[in-house]
């Protein structure tokens, strides 16, 4: 018989559709609910931002939206939601702090996100598993908690569409909805193609236009998250991650390291690094000559790692210049009994965000006695060793074309950046099961 | 070659005069001449923070003729001696833009070391909080041996003084440093080697000159109109945001002011330039006001009363009423007010969001209020973040 690691964890309620989800499942054409299923999204009229086709171009068109228009749009359908009580807090009104220390950890105190809802039990061992229609997926979302449509305008400049009917023709709208369980201001999901039912797995496609979306957003701080399954995704519908906040994360000031490059593997322009004095060990992927070239390379490792059972998240940074990806075992070592009942007490759960070192707090006691040790002691638990690490990187750079050249140059390449942290030891061993 | 070098370095020259002529007026120059003791003022808004003025009784004490200092950043004032712990005080004064004093060691033209009393203050735009300029006052501190031995010798020191140290006598406890300059040469780099503690005497003489400074400055900065204080925001008595506040809510185009809702009348503490070309208004004049002055006769009572109930239950308000510029015409105004949390999850402050509806403006097809939501967002986000990292408001003084 085989053997199926789980673990049980309260699961993020992502939409208000989500707690009657299974429950009263009824045939519906054109249900009622105005929901995004095949019922109902085909006939209705959303509000479409169409992104240009080139980020890297500048406007050609003097009425082309201003670089503020996506963010101001994303953020006045958000505080629209929230006047019409969407939400399930007010995330404003959780504390929150920048932690003192070298990386700047972020703090939250959020009592209220988990409350009233049982422990699930989640499958950890498979990242890739099929779409359930049974279970919650986004097409049961109501209309109201979609912002707008995000789709390629195929242009040379972004355009807005107050309404504008989803045809046949472009049968696979991509819509941003808000998380009504927020970490911060301005969370919302990216689901591509949601009609499509495609389980939470990382193709090119998908994973270029969520890098258009970080494009379209202009600023450092609107950044996208990617969970996958075994990595503390909790529902099985392809969907990112986003929100906006004005504070560098520790993971984006941590020193890195340059890979030199074989020529070979040179052609995209993208340039990849190792994190570097961060708990988390990471690869770091940016430039490219294009966006398409950095989607290619580091969509290419994504796949090695689901394909190959390796859970992992993404932190889409910097207007989508800078990609960061966390292969990581913390499930797993949850699932084995081997994380200590201090860490599990905090109820953390170490998904992308809490990896970049954005980290909510469910217990007023942990986000008051909150440090750089204490953050750095949970996330250390995430990475993987060294040498599976390290092992893990060969088959990335395999996978993505990469050749790493093995003529060490360290003074041309080596990239630090001043931050003096004195790790905690990383505890040894981490098991990944192929 | 020569003369271009010739035209920039007059070019500069007119940079450093403009930045006092340009708050103070053309004639504070000559006033500030009139005033005893070795002082400066810089410019923290140039490249290089340089200084922009030297007084007459500088030359006397550093033996840097006045034009030589002109351009150049204060610390060349320092030495190989200079204590590290003393300049990195200083530097953090000018960082928090708080008044500081130290006792410092500095060097004069020649190389001698001689130890002064410097006090520095930041000379503050009195509407918005900005820093314009930074005082230096240097008094000389004298050991205690040599303020004995001046003491005997009395008022003949004063006869060896050289033009430039003379204005020094209309000020107290001048009587001992004019002849220190000559006294210091003579022992060079000896009694630079003991830390000296300045005196009360050195300390009120430093305070007073730098007081003389600020009459003076903010004298003449009425000329044009701008007023400068030494206290931060003194005049309207409002905490001012930090520079990276002004600077995020700075970035979002629309109209709208920020009110603090925990001082008395709920004043406004920031205003966008949306809003000042929207009302008419110059930020000076409504900083530290309560938003009441753009309604008049014909503002509805029941709306205002309506914004006032949103506001005392912590909830967000969408309203249209009729509002008044400043030169007396009205606007319909779409007004959105919302209560903005801090990163303690509390209401610290109010945005109010106006929109002259009858202006048409196209926001490239999105729906006037949720144009102005997202700046009700932005507003959020830039303050819940630097609230999170402890850099809402400028440093405490």
């Amino acid at each position: 018989m085989e053997m199926k690691l789980t673990i049980k964890r309260v699961p993020t309620v992502v939409s208000n559709y989500q707690e009657d989800a299974g429950a009263g499942e009824r045939p519906r054409g054109g249900c009622g609910r105005n929901c995004l299923g095949d019922c109902c999204l085909p006939v209705s009229e959303l509000p479409v931002y169409a992104f240009k086709a080139n980020p890297r171009k500048l406007p050609s068109q003097e009425d082309a939206v201003p670089t503020d228009f996506f963010i101001n749009l994303l953020l006045g359908q958000w505080e629209n939601r929230m006047t019409q009580g969407l939400f399930r807090y007010d995330v404003t009104a959780c504390e929150t702090k920048v932690i003192p220390g070298n990386l700047g950890f972020v703090a939250q105190l959020n009592e209220g996100r988990h409350l009233k809802k049982r422990p699930t039990e989640f499958r950890v061992d498979r990242v890739l598993q099929p779409f359930d229609a049974a279970k919650f997926n986004f097409t049961k979302v109501g209309q109201e908690e979609v912002l707008f449509q995000f789709e390629n305008g195929g242009g040379d400049d972004s355009y807005f569409l107050k309404s504008a009917p989803i045809t046949v023709a472009d049968c696979a709208p991509n819509v941003v909805a808000i998380n009504v369980s927020p970490i911060e201001y301005g969370h919302v999901l990216l689901i591509p193609r949601v009609l499509d039912h495609l389980p939470q797995r990382i193709d090119r496609e998908s994973f270029l236009l969520a890098l258009h979306m970080a494009a379209e957003a202009a600023s450092p701080y609107f950044r996208l998250g990617y969970n996958s399954l075994g990595a503390f995704a909790t529902i099985n519908h392809l969907h990112f991650q986003a929100y906006y906040l004005t504070v560098p994360f520790p993971v984006e000031k941590a020193a890195t390291q340059r890979i030199p490059l074989a020529e070979g593997g040179k052609k995209s322009g993208v340039k990849v690094s190792k994190l570097m004095n961060y708990p988390v060990r990471g690869l770091v992927f940016e430039e490219g000559n294009s966006l398409n070239d950095l989607a290619d390379v580091v969509s290419s490792a994504c796949v090695w790692l689901q394909d190959n059972n390796v859970p992992y998240n993404v932190l889409i940074s910097d207007s989508g210049r800078k990609i960061f990806l966390f292969p990581q075992c913390y499930a797993e070592k949850q699932a084995l009994g081997e994380v200590s009942q201090e860490l599990l007490d905090t109820q953390v759960n170490p998904a992308v965000w809490e990896i970049s070192g954005h980290i909510v707090l469910k217990r007023r006691n942990d986000y008051d006695e909150a440090s750089e040790a204490s953050a750095w002691r949970l996330l250390a638990e995430v990475s993987l060793s060294e040498a599976r690490f390290e092992e893990v990187k060969a088959y990335i750079f395999d996978a993505a074309c990469l050749v790493q050249s093995h003529v060490e140059d360290e003074t041309e390449d080596a990239v630090y950046a001043p931050v003096p942290v004195a790790p905690p030891a990383v505890t040894e061993g981490c098991l990944v099961r192929q | 070659m020569e003369s271009s070098g010739a035209t920039a370095a007059a070019e500069e020259e007119r940079g450093l005069a403009a930045s006092l002529t340009a708050r103070y007026s053309a004639w504070v120059a000559e006033e500030l001449d009139e005033l005893g003791g070795s002082f400066l003022l810089t410019d923290p808004a140039m490249p290089g923070h340089p200084i922009v003025y030297a007084s007459r009784g500088l030359p006397a004490l550093t033996g840097y003729p006045r034009r030589a200092v002109l351009g150049r950043n204060a610390r060349l004032f320092q030495g190989a001696a200079t204590d590290r712990a003393a300049v990195a005080g200083l530097r953090e004064a000018v960082r928090a833009q708080r008044a500081h004093q130290v006792a410092i060691l500095n060097y004069r033209r020649d190389g001698s070391p001689h130890w002064v009393l410097l006090h520095v203050a930041p000379v503050f735009h009195a509407a918005d909080g900005r820093v314009l300029h930074f005082l230096a006052v240097q008094v000389p501190i004298v050991s205690a041996a040599t303020a004995r031995r001046d003491a005997c010798r009395g008022p003949a020191v004063f006869a060896a003084c050289r033009e430039e140290a003379r204005v020094e006598e209309e000020l107290p406890c001048a009587a001992t440093h004019a002849g220190e300059v000559f006294v210091d040469i003579d022992k060079r780099g000896l009694e630079a080697e003991e830390p000296r503690v300045a005196s009360g005497c050195d300390k009120e003489k430093a305070l007073s000159t730098a007081s003389s400074i600020f009459s003076a400055l903010n004298r003449y900065s009425k000329l044009t109109g701008l007023v400068v204080c030494g206290k931060r925001c003194d005049s309207v008595g409002i905490p001012a945001l930090s520079s990276s506040l002004n600077l995020s809510l700075g970035r979002i185009k629309q109209s709208f002011v920020l009110t603090d809702r925990h001082l008395p009348d709920m004043p406004i503490v920031y205003a966008s330039d949306a809003f000042l070309s929207l009302t008419g208004y110059s930020r000076e004049e409504i900083l530290g006001c309560n938003c009441r002055f753009l309604t008049g006769p014909d503002t509805s009572v029941e709306v205002l009363e309506e914004i006032n109930r949103h506001i005392c239950s912590e909830q967000a308000c969408t309203v249209r009423l009729l509002n008044y510029r400043k030169d007396g015409s009205t606007f319909r105004d779409l007004l959105q007010v919302s209560p903005i949390r801090n990163a303690s999850g509390k209401v610290a402050f109010h945005v109010w969001v106006h929109l002259d509806e009858s202006a048409r403006c196209d926001f490239n097809g999105l729906a006037p209020e949720i144009w102005q939501l997202g700046a009700v967002g932005a507003v959020r986000v830039a303050v819940r973040s630097l609230s999170a990292s402890g850099s809402l408001l400028r440093p405490a003084q």
